[in-house]
């Protein structure tokens, strides 16, 4: 047994890419479900930000332009979920499993329709993707023992959303926990007549809370289909967006648990790929399915509540009546 | 809280969503430049035209029946079952596992044995998550979304490792024995002079299915526990009061629920592909979601929606093979009937209830009565 030969530096390098699609969604949700709306519809709104941003990438050639697109087709899914879920009072939960088939139908449909590829965009290049950036220093430090090949391999060279997704984290914890609209945020979410009775609109705050949500969506699907990959293929989002609810629970709904979180799910897609790596390290053939079951499981057990109780914020999925 | 009259509330409000859900769809047809109207004269042809259409809109409309109950009953309790995926997957292993390594005399003994065990193996599924709400107060919709994937990961690994027979790659068991083999409508039809097509895949757990819709009638209108369980859903802090207990009523509701998604297999694995494959349910048990919303969780309402999904699913394999448009139509469908019936309720009933409210006023206008709220 060699647990040391699992800290693989190209393992841990391909963690951050994968860890950062869950970071961001999960970030999303939690924005959303501090404020009181669930969303299980976080992987249509990736989806649907994932084809946009490579469609338009794909026929302007800037990946740039791809992002705005991206992040307005997620956010004129949040409108969808905040108008069925804060404007009509509907369930929240069937909104967002509404959101989620919309996004597999309409984009394969589209996809068809404007590229007649069978469901996927055509494959970007050059300007149509996020490239990985070269940190400064990083070529000269690398002959530096240890921290050189660290920083050259596993800090550095990563595409510019991977860095907007870990500042994010902080960003998400100063916003939540020392603005004053952050405290609002919370406060709709445990208990909306409170805030009511301030005089704090609760439907504005859930809509900006839901549409903090579509954004952060938006560049967590862009970055799937631009930097990740390139190019827009059916389904690409492959469960990511419930990967991201479940790091989300795990975190206990708290931006730098959702980072160590989603850190250990991308771990675990990561370590994945690579049987020989876990063989090597514990002497026995790990079955792939086990790791790929193994965040939902983990989920479970951490709702069960045997390992530290996961509480919801506590007017999460019910809609807020103003009374009469 | 009576503000519309009951046909209202039973068949005016799903209608209208009905509606709303089918105009968008055709500007969806519009916008990728094809004919809408042509292309419901083509699904109506290919999934309603010939005895060989009928027969697959009836076979996906049994999986959709047997889905569409099990969300039903959950929804009666109060319980989002979004499991009915997961649970359908099991129900799938223990068809297989009935069919192989029982030697069966004769097919209807087999149906028997596989829709026990089916049943049993989807109630398993459904019973952890079941029993973290019960007792745990874990969310019901997190834990069985999370168990859909781990059914997932499960039948790969059995399919793969397991029964896979020797020498096969694909991962798939054996071909199931020909005593396990369900007839056909074709086989059942034809005694009694009714030609059917050969080749369709509706067999004889569509009865089976309609059998479960009849008994699950029974089960939630004229029993004690139906009326437990619909008291639980209504209010659980009266159903307390009454006596009735909220672990037992999420255990048995999620149980039946279970094991009637698991019940799925029988048509799907034992009735049409005769051996279990991945990924065999094919999003059935998420189409369940939407049956159960349209049929008001209803199991008239589900049979009924089970038959136009099966339609719309029938209709879109012959659309995709006939025109440019891809089979994920039926997938914005699927997602417009749950937004409109499910989501945006309130945005049809609104004011249809105020529209009624004001007939009403009109019809009596005492002064002294008191205007009624209308609900929420």
């Amino acid at each position: 047994m060699d647990f040391l030969a699992l800290i693989d530096l190209s393992v841990l390098d391909s963690t951050v890419r994968l860890a950062t699609p869950l970071l961001l969604a999960c970030l999303a949700g939690l924005f959303s479900e501090r404020a009181g709306i669930f969303d299980i519809g976080l992987e249509g709104k990736m989806l649907a930000a994932a084809f946009f941003s490579a469609a338009v990438a794909a026929i302007t050639g800037s990946v740039w332009l791809g992002l705005l697109a991206g992040i307005a087709a997620s956010l004129a899914l949040s409108g969808l979920h905040g108008l069925a879920s804060i404007t009509f009072r509907g369930n929240q939960l069937i909104s967002g499993v509404a959101i989620n088939f919309l996004a597999a139908g309409l984009t394969v449909l589209i996809a068809q329709d404007w590229f007649s590829q069978g469901g996927r965009t055509p494959s970007l290049f050059g300007g149509g993707r996020f490239e990985g950036i070269t940190l400064p220093f990083a070529e000269t430090l690398r002959a530096v023992p240890f921290f050189g090949p660290l920083y050259y391999e596993l800090i550095s060279g990563h595409s510019i959303l991977v860095y907007v997704a870990f500042a994010m984290v902080p960003g998400t914890w100063w916003i939540l926990f020392r603005t004053r609209f952050g405290l609002r945020l919370r406060a709709v979410g445990e208990n909306p007549a409170a805030v009511d009775t301030a005089g704090v609109s609760v439907v504005g705050l859930r809509f900006a809370a839901v549409g903090i949500c579509g954004i952060l969506c938006g560049i967590a699907g862009a970055y799937l289909a631009t930097g990740l990959q390139a190019g827009f293929v059916k389904d690409m989002t492959a469960g990511r967006g419930f990967i991201a609810l479940a790091a989300l629970i795990f975190a206990k709904w708290r931006p730098w648990h959702a980072l160590w979180a989603t850190l250990l799910f991308g771990y675990l897609q990561a370590i994945a790929l690579r049987p020989d790596i876990i063989e090597g390290a514990l002497g026995f053939q790990v079955q792939v399915q086990l790791l790929d079951a193994l965040p939902y499981i983990l989920t479970v057990v951490i709702l069960a509540g045997f390992v530290g109780k996961a509480i919801p914020p506590r007017a999460g999925g019910a809609p807020y009546v103003k009374e009469r | 809280m009576d503000v519309m009259p009951k046909w209202a509330e039973v068949i005016l409000v799903p209608l209208i969503s009905l509606l709303l859900a089918a105009i968008l769809s055709a500007l969806v047809i519009l916008a990728i430049g094809e004919d809408p109207v042509a292309a419901v004269k083509l699904m109506v042809s290919g999934a309603l035209g010939s005895t060989y259409g009928w027969g697959y809109t009836l076979y996906y409309a049994t999986n959709f029946m047997f889905t569409g109950l099990a969300v039903a009953i959950a929804f009666h309790a109060r319980l989002f079952n979004i499991g009915g995926e997961g649970q359908a997957t099991l129900g799938g292993l223990g068809v297989a596992l009935a069919c192989l390594y029982i030697p069966w005399p004769h097919w209807s003994l087999a149906l028997v044995g596989a829709t026990v065990m089916a049943g049993l193996f989807g109630a398993a599924w459904a019973a952890v998550p079941a029993f973290l709400q019960a007792k745990r107060g874990s969310h019901i919709v997190i834990t069985t979304i999370m168990f859909n994937f781990i059914a997932a990961a499960v039948l790969n690994y059995v399919l793969v490792n397991l029964m896979r027979p020797a020498g096969s790659m694909d991962p798939a068991t054996a071909r199931f024995p020909e005593a396990a083999h369900l007839p056909t409508l074709h086989d059942m039809l034809t005694p009694l002079g009714i030609s059917f097509s050969k080749a369709a895949p509706a067999n004889v757990s569509l009865l089976v299915a309609v059998g479960a819709c009849i008994l699950l009638w029974v089960l939630i209108w004229r029993t004690k526990l139906g009326y437990e369980i619909r008291a639980y859903g209504h209010s659980e802090s009266a159903a307390k009061y009454a006596g009735i207990s909220p672990v037992k009523i999420t255990m048995v509701a999620m149980l039946i629920s279970g094991a009637l998604a698991g019940m799925m297999a029988i048509n799907n694995v034992m009735g049409e592909a005769e051996r279990l494959v991945l990924n065999a349910v094919e999003g059935a048990g998420f189409i369940g979601i939407a049956v159960a919303l349209m049929g008001r969780s209803h199991p008239l309402g589900v049979f009924l929606a089970a038959i136009l999904f099966g339609f719309l699913y029938q209709g879109g394999a012959e659309l995709a093979l006939w025109t440019s448009i891809p089979r994920e139509l039926i997938v914005v469908i699927q997602a417009l009937v749950i937004l409109f019936t499910g989501a945006l309720d309130n945005m049809v009933r609104m004011p249809l209830e105020r529209m009624f409210l004001a007939a009403r006023m009109r019809r009596a206008p005492k002064p002294d009565r008191k205007p009624t709220t209308p609900a929420q």
